[in-house]
């Protein structure tokens, strides 16, 4: 028989192998599902019970009420940190990409004097702990007065997805024959015409990524957030779980349902998009 | 909006004033959020500003802060829990990744599914990663204690997070559960150029599979695994949010207080702005120290 590519796992091996990995993958999340379609009582009745006694949705309602989770205002407060996480989040794409695609244009057409240098500054300040940028910048936002808001949080995701687009858009522009955008302008495109109609079109795949990418990574972001916000006119959803189990250490069923929810559109994203999460990953690598 | 050239190429000149253009607005951005605070950081590391009592002024103190970290046994024992963290959850997530990068990259099928279970650890919300792994592992109604009781490992249920010693080994695991999709996609994507011809040849003059694997794909992949190391290891020296969620503090007793919750700790509880300044550059130095001892090993591997 013809060797298979790799081909270094006997076939026995290999379903062990199989095996043994869609455990560790998928075990740990199908636990986190079944504990949030559970009563509060049967989530603390003992001896653990591997499959539920009954199941029910109470919880994915309960977390939308005011009482459940903590209120703010007479506001359920997860609702009001998924609003904060949506608005933070889509801010942060949403500048990341308009300033990060032109700047990473500029750096792979245009003839930037030390341009190497300087993506290389862009990329090397990804090297810094966040924690180095927190303790200025606390200091910045504090004295502007923007502390607890959600443009704070915009301006400090800057810090990640600004270079993190610049360095993957850079490399898809540059992947992108200047021939097309030169053959446009014989046909009368202008400078920017070109641009606009024939690398951005052609870029589209890397802006998709690109994009996903940064979304996630500002959904997902814990520290800028934690130190930033303090009510919950911009506390985001990682706060919100992560001060809720600070006060309420037993109440698992909401605690659970919430971390649950919390990470359904970065799971459906992410699967939709398979290939482009891997691209921007492979791309960028920058992730912490 | 830039001005479009005439003519179908644009002198030099314009090119590079169209690239300025572009590049403004983003470099504007990066000074305001990153220059500006580095500068400000670095300014904060030389003088004592201690925000709790700001009728102290904020005397010049030179490398004081520095030398006051050094001589901190809190500091040196935060920097070898960074240490054993990183070294720890990085090695494990190169064998579990290895493991399941080559299994990804052998042809089955449902292949292309299996991949896809990746992205379950992958794209969980950090902080709910923590919430996964703080319910799994409560120490009356987890399901580790349920697990490992019937199984006969354990006698009695196990308070994980509050035993100095397992505390550090349950984040590192929840840590790197996380992490392993990561290393197995990098690892995979250096796997999947290696040709099968080599894999043949080698059939041919009769390797064993273990052969291959030593002979073959290890010192093929031996960049990408620097590479891939390398860059885990940058995420893995400057964690903190996972050990936030799980023990909420850094401890029991310090014993999960690295770097980064160190730092945080004196800037944001003791309010020491200029001491977690200074902390912060050190440990931006340990980072890149350690990036220049892997560089140092990967030329000694080309040698």
């Amino acid at each position: 028989m013809r060797q298979a590519r790799g081909n270094l796992l006997s076939p026995a091996t290999r379903w062990l192998l199989l095996l043994g990995y869609l455990g560790y993958t998928l075990l740990p999340i199908v636990w986190l599902c079944l504990s949030t379609i559970q009563t509060q009582a049967s989530l603390l009745t003992l001896p653990v019970r591997l499959v539920p006694a009954e199941v029910t949705l109470h919880n994915y309602v309960d977390i939308f009420t005011p009482a459940a989770f903590g209120e703010a205002s007479g506001q359920a407060t997860f609702v009001l940190a998924l609003r904060n996480s949506l608005v933070v989040s889509v801010g942060t794409t949403a500048v990341a990409m308009l300033l990060g695609t032109l700047a990473a244009y500029a750096f792979a057409r245009c003839n930037i004097p030390r341009q190497r240098t300087l993506l290389l500054i862009v990329l090397g300040s990804q090297l810094l702990p966040a924690v180095s940028l927190v303790i200025p910048l606390f200091r910045m936002l504090r004295s502007a007065g923007l502390l607890d808001t959600l443009l704070a949080l915009i301006l400090a995701y800057s810090t990640f997805s600004l270079p993190c687009v610049v360095w993957i858009m850079t490399g898809y522009f540059q992947s992108v024959p200047r021939e097309l955008e030169e053959a446009a302008r014989m046909d009368g495109a202008s400078r920017f015409g070109a641009f606009l109609h024939v690398a951005l079109p052609l870029a589209a795949p890397g802006l998709a990524a690109t994009a996903i990418f940064t979304l996630l990574n500002a959904w997902d972001e814990f520290f800028f957030a934690l130190i930033f916000t303090s009510t919950y006119a911009s506390k985001t959803v990682p706060v919100a779980l992560a001060e809720f189990i600070g006060r309420h250490s037993v109440h698992w069923g909401m605690l659970v349902t919430g971390g649950f929810i919390a990470s359904l559109p970065p799971l459906l994203l992410s699967l939709v998009f398979y290939r482009y999460v891997v691209a921007g990953l492979s791309a960028g690598g920058l992730k912490e | 909006m830039p001005r479009p050239t005439c003519g179908a190429r644009g002198g030099e000149l314009s090119e590079r004033a169209l690239g300025i253009v572009l590049l403004a607005p983003m470099v504007l951005v990066l000074l305001l959020v990153i220059a500006y605070p580095l500068a400000d950081s670095l300014w904060l590391s030389l003088h004592r500003v201690n925000l709790a009592h700001p009728e102290q002024g904020q005397p010049f103190v030179g490398l004081g802060n520095y030398l006051h970290a050094f001589r901190q046994p809190a500091f040196w024992a935060s920097l070898s829990r960074t240490l054993y963290f990183t070294l720890l959850s990085v090695a494990l997530e190169v064998a579990l990744g290895l493991l399941f990068a080559v299994l990804l990259n052998e042809r089955f099928r449902g292949n292309l599914g299996a991949r896809l279970a990746l992205i379950f650890p992958w794209a969980l919300l950090t902080v709910s990663n923590g919430v996964l792994w703080a319910w799994i592992l409560n120490p009356t109604y987890g399901v580790a204690n349920a697990l490992l009781m019937r199984l006969g490992v354990l006698q009695a249920p196990k308070a994980w997070l509050s035993d100095t010693f397992w505390t550090m080994h349950v984040v590192i695991l929840a840590d790197v559960w996380k992490m392993v999709p990561t290393m197995t996609l990098l690892l995979l994507a250096g796997l999947q150029p290696i040709a099968p011809e080599l894999y043949e040849a080698a059939a041919v003059d009769g390797a064993t599979r273990w052969q291959k694997f030593s002979r073959i794909t290890l010192p093929l992949l031996r960049p990408v695994i620097l590479v891939a190391v390398v860059l885990q290891s940058m995420g893995a020296f400057r964690v903190f949010d996972i050990i936030y969620v799980l023990t909420g503090n850094g401890g029991p007793a310090d014993s999960t207080k690295v770097l980064a919750f160190y730092a945080y700790d004196q800037a944001f509880q003791y309010l020491f702005f200029g001491y977690g300044a200074a902390v912060s550059w050190l440990i931006t130095a340990c980072m890149l120290l350690l990036i220049v001892i892997y560089m140092h090993w990967l030329r000694a591997g080309e040698r």
